[in-house]
């Protein structure tokens, strides 16, 4: 570009203020363009879910193929479970892993394992259903409702140890010192004090990693795998929503479409409303000291 | 409290001026004190922090159920020396020390002694107000004794009302003791920290400038708060104020660059001191 | 006015250390797990395709043969359709990334800046199956019957919009991806061009400069390197994109120069067959689809990771 802010020219400055006045529109159509998806995808979602969620939705089971009717309160109980047992999973690792990094380790591991932790999330979720596949499902010889809470589990892991590390750093070192001066051993002082203090902010990232598993559907295709009945064991297959939404999506039927739209709908519901509950947690954080 | 053995260090010196081996040493007549039980014993102690050298060759005898001052202008190992009195200074990563520091005749240091148990015994009050959020008032005051193991709720009443009392904070909170402690004043919350430490029951209590964040009025009820805690602790407060020394200690030392230039009764420090540098630093020169 | 009698101290005088270090070890198992868990998902996915490593060799990268029934496999056409989608992906979503990004830091009034960014971390909160369930149902019967005719009336000239429209396709899945990895390439995106020090814009609005002059020159080019860096790491997330792409790709293992023809992709293939392998060899082949799949993201994560690394300094960027 031939700047030459030495001769201005007329017709020149008025070039340079046309480019930037488009370049500006460019911008702003851009990002529209970026967050139309999200509009349209909740307008189809409302457009044709809604009418579909009725009360057999949320109590019935599937119905075979070919009759109409039924509706996903396996597949809502399923995701329900899955998710309750991914946090039984990944909590307690992710957040002790956390405790580690932000109160024991050196700066140089805690380097690598924060490294270590980017790189785990980066692991795509098919792969994580392959894993779990060769460790829990091949050796008990059946897909089941634990597998699938594993695979997820071990996906929150990462997620749930950067974020717990983060709030644990932010807690003032002034706290371990009084607590500390009390007597009061450094275990205890960590999991009473510490914990305590920055409880809402755990809860707050483990509700985001929550978040983010309760719709994945690959790691589960080989360990939930899916049922259309209800689960009574948890070592044999379970139903979940978005293992529902994908089967019905793909198959040819007209009603299971309908019902797919549904699910989605239910599906979205849920992760907007762990959203929700993740801003109201941090605007309370952000308010008090 | 637990009668400690006897020093076997003679009286006469046990109160006696200490001079570091600084060039001006002035040697000092003796005052003519009682002769007190020793809370801390500090022989030829040393700190470092890495490579660089926080404290040098101190050696200093606390009296126990006094208040004694610590002063000295910033970066003079004054709060450094506080928190190696209860092993804080171990929550620094790279510290190292040497030399002997009892504690009522009973080694800090030694081989199989847990900081976590020294603590206990030598409790501290900081700088800046620091009541858990979490907690309220009550739970504040008994968190020490509760994470100690203490369940019997007698026991804890009791304690609560002793420890506020103490702390001459009871008849502002007894009505809302279970309001979160952050929902004090600054000064209450510094007397609730107080209380807190003295819940646990420590023969020693540690001050870090315990007012340095106070209004006039709220540092006025601490100071009294202090005066009144000499009759069952022995209270070691460091304090840039000195003012504040005079006005609330019984024994004052003079950190310079690490090394302990001065220790002797806080009204010969202030009046008469021994040693020039000292005399330039109360005297407002430096510092 | 204080009870100065001083009663028996409860408190023990000493106290047992095994606690501290028992939890001190407790917690540092549970973060060394993240090493763990990289060595095991490693070694599971080798355990678990040695049948076909050894057959095939590397022989298997550059086979176009996916022949279940004759029990042949190769990766060919799935590494060629995770790439071209992925790329495509990359095409769409960076430079919209990187002016929404532009948008909200330099030009966005305040107040639309929040509600701006929430939209784009409530899309980032959208599973994959429901776009893909929205780009059966929506997005791909507007691709058959407008944009892909349109490209192809006007551009058809290019071997890329040529062939017979089926709407399922190796652009639909590049469209797809592209939504999907926005947010993230926008909010890299965005912390990198805030990270950029007002300084540089100030000395260029003292030049005279007008706005694009002064997001070319002192904006862009300082925040190059990042940018880079927020579009490989956006790559890493595309290469592994399943459940969308499986839905409106096609699936079918071919190569082919047209956008518009019906794809493959490593993830797609293993999401759709694994459970249907009958033979040994097969779901070896599909593990070791995977153990590609990882490889490659793990790659290009690290790579992502450094640059950005490098780029911000010490602070970390967060990922999610």
């Amino acid at each position: 570009m031939a700047t030459s802010p030495f001769l201005p020219t007329e017709s020149y400055a008025r070039w340079r203020k046309m480019k930037s006045a488009a370049v500006t529109a460019v911008l702003v159509v851009c990002a529209i363009a970026v967050i139309a998806p999200l509009f349209l995808v909740i307008y189809f979602l409302l457009a044709n879910g809604s009418s579909s969620i009725d009360w057999n939705f949320f109590t019935q089971l599937p119905k075979p193929t070919g009759e109409l009717g039924g509706g996903m309160a396996n597949a809502i109980v399923g995701t329900l479970t899955l998710l309750a047992m991914a946090a039984i999973v990944g909590v307690p690792i992710g957040v002790l892993g956390g405790i580690y990094l932000a109160e024991y380790g050196s700066d140089r591991a805690n380097d690598w394992l924060r490294f270590a932790a980017d790189v785990l999330n980066g692991v795509p979720s098919i792969v994580w259903g392959m894993v779990v596949y060769l460790m829990l499902v091949v050796p008990f010889k059946t897909f089941s409702a634990y597998a699938g809470g594993v695979a997820l589990g071990l996906m929150m892991v990462p997620l749930v140890m950067r974020t717990t590390e983060e709030v644990l750093v932010l807690v003032p070192q002034s706290y371990r010192e009084a607590a500390l001066a009390l007597g009061v051993a450094r275990w205890k002082v960590i999991m009473v004090i510490v914990v305590r203090t920055a409880l809402k902010g755990i809860a707050t990232g483990v509700i985001v990693a929550l978040a983010r598993i309760a719709g994945e559907t690959a790691p589960l295709l080989f360990t939930a795998l899916g049922n259309s009945f209800w689960n009574h064991n948890l070592k044999e297959p379970i139903a979940a929503l978005p293992l529902q939404i994908f089967a019905y999506a793909i198959s040819p039927y007209d009603d299971w479409h309908r019902q797919a739209w549904a699910g989605a709908l239910v599906l979205m519901v849920l992760i907007l409303a762990l959203n929700v509950t993740v801003r109201i947690l941090s605007r309370d954080r952000n308010q008090s000291p | 409290m637990a009668t400690p053995p006897a020093t076997t260090a003679a009286p006469a010196k046990s109160d006696a001026v200490r001079t570091a081996s600084t060039p001006a040493q002035v040697p000092v007549a003796a005052l003519p004190v009682q002769a007190d039980e020793v809370a801390f014993d500090i022989r030829n102690f040393s700190l470092w922090y890495g490579q660089r050298q926080a404290l040098m060759d101190v050696t200093i005898r606390i009296p126990a159920k006094r208040v004694t001052a610590i002063i000295g202008p910033s970066g003079c190992g004054k709060s450094t020396f506080l928190r190696a009195l209860n092993r804080m200074h171990e929550l620094t990563p790279g510290t190292r020390l040497e030399g002997s520091l009892q504690h009522f005749g009973k080694d800090l240091y030694g081989p199989g002694i847990e900081a976590v148990a020294i603590r206990r015994r030598v409790g501290m009050v900081f700088q800046k107000s620091n009541p858990f959020p979490t907690m309220s008032i009550a739970e504040n005051v008994l968190v020490g004794l509760r994470l100690n193991g203490i369940r019997d709720k007698t026991v804890l009443q009791d304690r609560l009302e002793q420890s506020l009392r103490m702390a001459a904070l009871w008849d502002e909170v007894k009505d809302v003791l279970g309001r979160p402690g952050t929902s004090l004043s600054g000064g209450q919350q510094q007397r609730l920290c107080i209380a807190r430490s003295l819940a646990v029951q420590p023969e020693t209590l540690l001050m870090d400038e315990p007012c340095s964040a106070l209004d006039p009025i709220a540092t006025a009820k601490i100071e009294e708060l202090i005066q009144s805690l000499r009759a069952s602790y022995t209270v070691v407060i460091v304090t840039h104020n000195m003012q504040q020394a005079a006005r609330c200690s019984d024994r004052t030392a003079f950190f310079y660059m690490g090394k302990l230039i001065e220790f002797g009764d806080t009204r010969n420090i202030f009046t008469n001191p021994g040693n020039p540098q000292t005399e330039a630093y109360v005297s407002g020169r430096f510092g | 006015m204080s009870p100065s009698s001083s009663p028996e101290r409860p408190l023990p005088e000493t106290s047992s250390k095994v606690p501290d270090i028992a939890f001190k070890w407790v917690a540092a198992a549970a973060a060394a797990m993240i090493v763990v868990l990289i060595v095991l998902v490693g070694w599971e996915l080798y355990h678990g395709s040695r049948m076909s490593l050894s057959k095939f060799g590397f022989g298997f990268l550059w086979s176009s043969q996916w022949d279940p029934v004759q029990d042949k496999y190769g990766a060919l056409p799935f590494i060629f359709g995770t790439l071209v989608s992925s790329l495509l992906a990359l095409l769409i979503a960076v430079p919209l990334g990187v002016a929404t990004a532009l948008f909200l830091t330099e030009l966005a009034p305040q107040r639309l800046r929040q509600p701006v960014v929430m939209a784009i971390e409530m899309l980032a909160a959208v599973p994959s199956v429901i776009f893909g369930l929205w780009g059966i149902f929506v997005m791909i019967p507007w691709l058959r019957d407008d944009l892909f005719l349109w490209l192809k009336r006007y551009f058809g000239l290019l071997p890329l919009f040529q062939g017979p429209i089926y709407g399922v396709s190796m652009l639909a899945a590049g469209i797809v991806i592209a939504i999907m990895i926005l947010p993230i390439i926008t909010s890299i995106s965005r912390e990198i061009l805030r990270s950029v020090p007002n300084l540089q814009r100030e000395a260029a609005y003292a030049l005279g400069a007008t706005r694009w002059e002064v997001l070319k020159i002192a904006v862009l080019s300082y925040a190059r390197r990042g940018l880079f860096g927020a579009a490989v790491l956006g790559l890493g997330r595309a290469l592994g994109e399943t459940m969308a792409v499986t839905m409106v790709i096609g699936n079918r293992p071919q190569i082919s120069a047209s956008l518009f023809a019906p794809g493959y992709t490593l993830a797609s293939v293993i999401a759709n067959e694994f459970t249907e392998a009958t033979s040994d060899l097969y779901q070896n082949s599909l593990f070791e689809l995977g153990l590609v799949l990882m490889g490659v993201a793990i790659l290009v994560n690290i790579a992502a990771q450094i640059m950005l690394k490098s780029m911000t300094g010490s602070g970390p960027i967060k990922v999610h």
